[in-house]
């Protein structure tokens, strides 16, 4: 087995591209998925039964399904219903829509796991629900819920590969488009996956100094 | 000690509470009756499972009575009156107002271990009677001051001792001027040598003209600041009244055999 070393330093800055697409989509993935991943953790929380049941039901869906068809059923599916996304676009609501469903769970969790007595305390100085949720159980529930939310974060990085099949021009995506020129899959998806390692060391490396300056109670 | 025809600071009337368990439902308080007048300090006492923290509980509704209603200064907690005519129970929102008038501090202390003391008084005062931050915080670091922990404001509660924490969660309880304080066993997770200034804090707020219940197994205690002992067993009072009387000559045998497990050599020299 040889490697073609003038096309691996030929694809060195198109995947490095690639790479800073990956980054981008899965920030803004990340951010959105946070937003709603909170919202519906919280809306589990909450006293509504409606939405309680609303949460349950789309986190079941979304923990039931493929990552890979729900990519297929926002991108087609959603035009469908009149709401056109261009693919970078559809990629990233895929995304969201799918981490977000994890993210709701870690968070209903990790407020879950914070002791009664928080709750009743409150409750004994007139606190409301929403109260309760906002001052005191999410404050401390973000200790415990932060590692299992990067680690979420990082799998969607690795994840959004699968965009790659509805041509959003990312990381994998770019290798496969010098593969199908040049035809040197050995050389490309090996190149893939010291990029993808490096990212997703990277961002590991930066989630963990994170969770060493959560706040101790 | 009230006048005639005015209203108990907490009345609570045929006040029952049902669990059900996995072996059936089981009653843990039955048809209980308790009224507590403006300025008195009653103190519960009774064997564990005598159904006493449930009644604070039940009291302020962290667990809602099964039937029975509780009175706060005359007004019913924990139900609305509709216009329809019938009783609805109370939303956690609406519950939530009117239990601003009663306070509980718990054997645990429970403190928001995310807050210095000084918040943990203050929340209450910003979030749920709506001060503003500031003012919250000087009204709460006297109210700190008061229970002797005013060079602790800023610290976290695990650097406090037990007694410490206790004493922020009884200022956090006072802070926001409720109409009664329930104290439930609010020394039982202390050290020995910590019990002290908890109750020296408790005994100086009754001496003050707090309202207050309180559960606890200090029966010497009880006699320094209760005006009355009710005494509970297996879900219902058994007999109450002031505490030298009940001490020293109990007429249920029940009580007397209770009693016995204590040494309380003072009140039978002074019977």
């Amino acid at each position: 087995m040889t490697i073609d070393w003038g096309i691996v330093e030929m694809a060195i800055p198109l995947l490095a591209r690639g790479t800073l697409v990956t980054l981008e989509i899965s920030f803004v993935a990340g951010v959105l998925a946070c937003i709603l991943g909170f919202t519906l953790g919280l809306c589990a929380l909450g006293h509504l039964r409606v939405l309680r049941w609303a949460v349950a039901a789309y986190v079941d869906f979304i923990r039931g399904t493929p990552l890979l068809i729900q990519i297929f059923l926002v991108f087609f599916a959603l035009p469908v219903i009149g709401i056109r996304l261009d693919e970078t676009w559809a990629g990233i609501v895929a995304l969201a829509a799918n981490t977000s469903g994890y993210i709701a769970e870690t968070v209903r969790g990790g407020v879950g796991s914070i002791e009664r007595g928080q709750t009743e305390a409150a409750r004994s100085i007139g606190m409301t629900h929403p109260q309760i949720l906002a001052y005191i159980l999410l404050p401390q529930a973000l200790r415990p819920i932060v590692p299992p939310l990067t680690n979420e974060l990082i799998s969607m990085t690795k994840n959004s590969s699968l965009l790659s099949v509805i041509s959003v021009y990312e990381l994998t995506r770019a290798g496969q488009a010098i593969i199908s020129v040049h035809f040197v899959p050995f050389e490309i998806y090996l190149l893939l996956a010291i990029y993808y390692y490096g990212l997703i060391k990277t961002l590991s490396w930066l989630s963990r100094w994170v969770e060493s300056r959560m706040p101790r109670l | 000690m009230t006048a005639a025809g005015r209203e108990p600071a907490l009345r609570v009337k045929g006040l029952t509470k049902v669990f059900a368990d996995k072996s059936g439902p089981k009653t843990v308080l039955h048809n209980i009756d308790l009224d507590v007048a403006s300025g008195e300090t009653v103190v519960i006492i009774g064997a564990s499972g005598s159904g006493k923290t449930t009644l604070l509980r039940c009291i302020n509704y962290l667990e809602r009575p099964t039937s029975g209603t509780v009175y706060l200064d005359g007004r019913v907690i924990g139900r609305i009156y509709r216009r329809s005519g019938k009783w609805k129970d109370a939303s956690e929102r609406v519950l939530a107002k009117q239990r601003r008038g009663i306070s509980f501090v718990f054997q645990r202390f429970n403190l928001f271990p995310h807050l210095t003391p000084l918040d943990n008084v203050a929340i209450g005062l910003n979030k749920v009677s709506g001060l503003a931050k500031r003012i919250a915080r000087e009204r709460a670091a006297e109210h700190l001051r008061k229970v002797f922990l005013g060079d602790h404001l800023h610290k976290r509660p695990s650097e406090l001792s037990g007694g410490q924490q206790q004493r922020v969660a009884i200022a956090r309880a006072i802070a926001l001027e409720p109409t009664i304080i329930l104290f439930d066993e609010p020394t039982s997770a202390l050290d020995p040598e910590l019990v002290r200034e908890v109750l020296d804090v408790i005994r100086m707020l009754a001496a003050s003209g707090m309202t207050s219940v309180i559960v606890t197994h200090e029966l010497s205690f009880a006699l320094q600041v209760a005006q009355r002992v009710v005494f509970m067993d297996e879900g219902t009072i058994i007999e109450q009244g002031p505490p030298w009387d009940l001490f020293a000559a109990a007429r249920e045998a029940r009580t007397r055999r209770f009693l016995e497990h204590f040494n309380l050599p003072d009140v039978r020299a002074g019977s």
